[in-house]
């Protein structure tokens, strides 16, 4: 095979594992709470921005600075639930996305407030690894062994754990979790924190490969949208499985064409499985 | 154990229960039994704490439920085979039975729990891996149950077990509850099948059109004629 393609592909399946993450988080929160947060990628953003904060303007360690910001935005997740959702758990869906929608031009505006619409970069240069005639960039393989172990993680936690069966058992009868003794309030702002620090994590694998600015929220979001519909809302091996189908269209497509094709290769592979198959790959037909 | 006094409850504008009255003693087995819409399930799921009360009393052991956040009567050792099982469709056999445990309470007893569910359900030891939709009726209910009492409950409360279940696993179903019965719980079970329940609780209410009408113990329901011929057809 073509290195140079070769190359691609490999990227490709590393781009993937970030996205598999952000979503993964956003159908968690949907699954659970049956919102969608559209100003989740918008957390990754502040995520970003806290890195940046701490470590290039402070000086923080890295190794400090990067669980900081997974807390930072675990509890961003958590006020977004209390402050935003929760008020209008009960109303229309269309309400819930204004709402969210709101929300992620509140960070926009208040992200430029703070920082400016520069580009913003922490300044730390990781090295290209050499296998043979392949070049990976040492980010991209470290963001993708961490996301894929964050998932790991996340994935045992709900399989292990009561609060994890019970986070998979709501999103199959709200209703009946009273009468396991489960309080669902509760078990709505544990996943809010969960989606968040998720958030919070993607935002630390990825300020190593991007710069930071109040509309970085944009290069990921439409996209973990369209992967987390893809896979079908809510379904987390959807999600999962979605993320590398785009990513490597992304990646390869990007290769035969150019990076801006791709991504309307993408979102056309997108609207035609919308017509073809309204519920995702492996939705559930409602 | 379990009092209730001039409840009224419904959903919406509709009032499905009024001035429901009826008690439940440690030990006993009582049904209620009824014509469709009479508000049974209404009542059970009032218990239960699935649905707000709007007057009324329900006290359990002492403690007006009125006080207790829904999520915590479980606690108190009520537990709800709802209608229609209600299982988690997509978790397997043993994750139900491990949510039923999920109260603070229960999680420290899970694995012994579970071993006496598997003992008194054989079945659901073979099927713990399989996810819990995919089983027959009769297995869901047999699920259902053990779930419930995975909580190790005081009083179990039974919401039509035998619903939507083929003959022969009707009986099976009956057969569980009297093993249920026999374990020492108190039960408190809306049934359709009149006939039937009749043979293994001690008393009964009948519940008409959301207030109860008769009670008795069983022997003397089954000898009324209004009775036999609204409900046994004889």
């Amino acid at each position: 095979m073509d290195i140079f393609l070769l190359e691609a592909v490999v990227n490709g399946i590393l781009l993937g594992g970030v996205l598999a993450l952000l979503a993964l988080g956003l159908n968690l929160i949907f699954g659970v709470i049956d919102v969608v947060w559209i100003a989740y990628a918008e957390l990754v953003m502040c995520g970003m921005y806290a890195i940046y904060w701490l470590y290039a303007v402070h000086g923080v360690p890295l190794f400090l600075a990067a669980p900081m910001a997974i807390v930072f935005v675990a509890i961003l997740g958590m006020l977004v639930h209390k402050l935003i959702i929760s008020p209008i758990l009960g109303s229309a869906p269309i309400n819930q996305l204004l709402a969210t929608g709101g929300l992620l031009f509140f960070l926009q505006s208040f992200a430029t407030l703070l920082f400016g619409a520069d580009f913003r970069n922490i300044g730390l240069r990781l090295p290209i690894i050499e296998i043979g005639d392949l070049f990976i960039s040492f980010a991209r393989l470290m963001a993708f062994s961490v996301a894929l172990l964050g998932m790991v993680v996340l994935w045992l936690f709900l399989k292990r754990t009561y609060v994890g069966t019970a986070i998979r058992a709501i999103a199959q009868d709200r209703e009946i979790m009273v009468l396991m003794g489960v309080d669902p309030k509760r078990v709505y702002l544990i996943t809010s924190a969960l989606g968040g620090g998720l958030a919070g994590l993607a935002s630390a694998l990825l300020v190593l490969q991007y710069d930071v600015h109040p509309f970085i929220g944009l290069s990921f979001g439409p996209i973990t949208f369209m992967i987390c519909v893809l896979g079908g809302l809510g379904s987390m091996i959807g999600g999962f499985v979605a993320a590398f189908i785009m990513s490597q269209i992304i990646s390869v497509g990007g290769f035969y064409t150019s990076i801006e094709l791709s991504y309307v290769l993408a979102f056309l592979l997108f609207i035609v499985m919308i017509f073809v198959r309204p519920q995702g790959l492996f939705g559930v037909k409602s | 154990m379990l009092e209730v006094s001039g409840l009224e409850a419904g959903y919406g504008s509709f009032r499905a229960l009024h001035d429901v009255s009826l008690t439940v003693a440690a030990g006993e087995a009582v049904a209620v039994v009824g014509p469709n819409g009479a508000g049974k399930t209404t009542l059970m799921r009032t218990v239960s704490g699935l649905l707000g009360r709007r007057a009324g009393r329900i006290v359990f052991e002492g403690t007006d439920l009125a006080t207790v956040p829904p999520h915590r009567i479980v606690e108190l050792g009520i537990a709800h085979v709802p209608e229609n099982r209600r299982l988690f469709p997509r978790l397997t056999v043993e994750e139900n039975l491990k949510m039923g445990a999920f109260s603070p309470a229960a999680r420290p007893h899970f694995a012994e729990r579970l071993e006496w569910v598997y003992s008194l359900f054989p079945r659901m030891r073979e099927r713990r891996a399989q996810v819990a939709g995919t089983m027959s009726g009769g297995e869901q209910q047999m699920c259902a149950i053990g779930r419930a009492l995975m909580s190790k409950p005081k009083l179990l409360l039974m919401d039509e077990p035998s619903a939507g279940l083929a003959p022969v696993i009707v009986d099976q179903v009956f057969d569980l509850v009297r093993r249920i019965r026999q374990e020492g719980f108190t039960v408190l079970i809306v049934e359709q099948n009149v006939r039937q329940v009749l043979e293994l609780v001690d008393r009964a209410y009948v519940l008409e059109v959301g207030t109860i009408g008769k009670s008795g113990t069983a022997a003397e329901l089954k000898s009324d004629p209004a009775i036999r011929e609204a409900y046994l057809g004889i």
